[in-house]
């Protein structure tokens, strides 16, 4: 062989790798997404958590000031996280966990995870979002922003619970250990989310372009240590 | 003896810090007055905690390339030493605050609530929190090698997430403490330099002291551990 056709058969097999670590990620991804539509009753279980909570804070408060709103919104965010994301690692059975071992890698698996995650944290979050606004009042001036910010906190609780919950389910443990685990590794992203968003009630504040880079950055940096060191969790 | 010359600088750096740290002339500054000689043992106790902590963290790393439980060991008790240092830090840095923040005149400062408020302090707790939790994930496992990959796992997840709350996140929040710009304590025009020839020394000092008693506790550790096999 020359070495311009080894060169193309490199390119060819690394073409082919990440192609198949692809569908691998995405019929990971399908099983999970699949399951959740046959077993809805955590789905549902989710929302009616929801729904509940925001219905006893409008009971307790009516029409709280911006500070309040903001304040209570990000910490119903995280413990509807802990709950929508508890389940995602604890719900596989040990047999089952061992035939993923099999036929997946564990980076592909805990990717098609955290996208799972990812989704079900959005909707939840924008579903949250909707109530709070429906019961609570809506003191946001610019909604815009402040939607897209409640995507990106819900991202980034999602990818941080996702794998503390794998840590939690490999230490058979419950979703206790997870809040424990998780609320000191969450208040930098919170302290942040909240400082952000603060800026979005009061139309004299800017946004600072800085700050959600910082949250981004922080959300890339959680994916790739869920990459390097979930490999060491699922090992037996 | 030629292995303990390390414990014996310790000792030898500490009583100078002792001496030295309450004797010499420092620099006169409003507020701060005498209370400055605290440098020396506040922000040198961080210093040991933060060396520690990441001692505790290649430990870690150490323990997932080889899987050998001795790096187990020295990563867990370099932790509770750093655990240690901290709260120690903690209780000086209370005392300190105590004479320059704590003015009776300013109702602002009337709660507990209005000084923990303090970005710092919120980032230092998080960091003590981040540990705690490690050892409680530690204790609620029983499988030995289990346990040690797990805590393994988190020690590196958690000191990763434990750099921007303590390094970038109080520096974007108003604060009363200093060092809002740059890296507190590392920058050389921050601390003059009648202080350097203490604080340097000092951060030896106590970094030595807190290996001293990591190193001990590791062989009740490895001991405990042959008497189980």
């Amino acid at each position: 062989m020359t070495t311009g056709s080894q060169n193309e058969y490199k390119k060819l097999t690394t073409k082919f790798s990440v192609i198949r670590s692809l569908t691998q990620i995405w019929t990971l991804f399908k099983k999970d997404l699949l399951l959740e539509i046959r077993q809805q009753y955590s789905f549902y279980g989710i929302l009616l958590y929801i729904g509940a909570t925001i219905f006893v804070l409008f009971l307790g408060i009516d029409e709280p000031e911006e500070k309040v709103w903001n304040g209570l919104f990000w910490v119903i965010q995280l413990f509807i996280c802990i709950n929508a994301v508890a389940k995602s690692f604890l719900q596989e059975s040990r047999g089952r966990m061992l035939y993923f071992y099999s036929i997946a890698s564990p980076g592909n698996f805990v990717l098609a995870k955290l996208l799972f995650n990812t989704l079900l944290m959005v909707v939840m979050s924008l579903l949250s979002l909707l109530l709070f606004s429906l019961f609570l009042g809506y003191p946001v001036v610019r909604t815009g922003p402040f939607v897209g910010l409640v995507l990106l906190g819900g991202w980034s609780l999602s990818l941080i619970f996702t794998f503390l919950a794998a840590i939690a389910a490999r230490a058979q443990q419950n979703a206790a250990i997870m809040a424990v685990l998780g609320f000191p590794l969450i208040v930098p992203q919170l302290i942040l989310l909240m400082k952000i968003s603060n800026a979005t009630f009061n139309p004299l504040l800017s946004l600072h372009a800085s700050n959600i880079l910082l949250l981004g950055a922080l959300d890339v940096l959680v994916i790739l240590l869920a990459v390097i060191l979930f490999p060491f969790l699922w090992k037996d | 003896m030629y292995r303990s010359w390390w414990k014996i600088l310790s000792v030898v750096l500490l009583v100078y810090t002792f001496t030295a740290g309450l004797l010499l002339k420092v620099p006169h500054l409003p507020a701060l007055e005498e209370t400055i000689r605290n440098l020396y043992f506040h922000v040198c106790m961080w210093f040991a905690m933060m060396i520690l902590f990441t001692v505790s963290v290649i430990n870690g790393i150490k323990y997932l390339r080889t899987f050998n439980i001795r790096y187990d060991i020295i990563s867990r008790q370099y932790a509770t030493t750093g655990i240690v240092l901290g709260l120690l830090g903690y209780a000086t840095g209370a005392i300190w605050m105590s004479y320059t923040w704590a003015d009776p005149n300013n109702p602002a400062f009337q709660s507990f609530g209005a000084l923990a408020r303090e970005p710092k302090l919120i980032g230092t707790a998080v960091a003590l929190l981040i540990y705690f939790a490690y050892l409680v994930l530690r204790d609620s496992i029983a499988d030995m090698d289990k346990r040690a990959r797990i805590s393994a796992v988190y020690n590196i997840f958690a000191y990763a997430m434990l750099f921007p709350s303590i390094w970038i996140v109080p520096r974007l929040l108003p604060s009363l403490h200093p060092g809002q710009e740059g890296n507190p304590a590392m920058n050389f025009k921050d601390v003059d330099s009648s202080m350097r020839v203490v604080f340097y020394p000092a951060v030896i000092g106590w970094t030595l002291l807190g290996v001293w008693i990591t190193t001990i506790k590791i062989r009740i550790g490895l001991l405990k551990e042959k008497k189980w096999q």
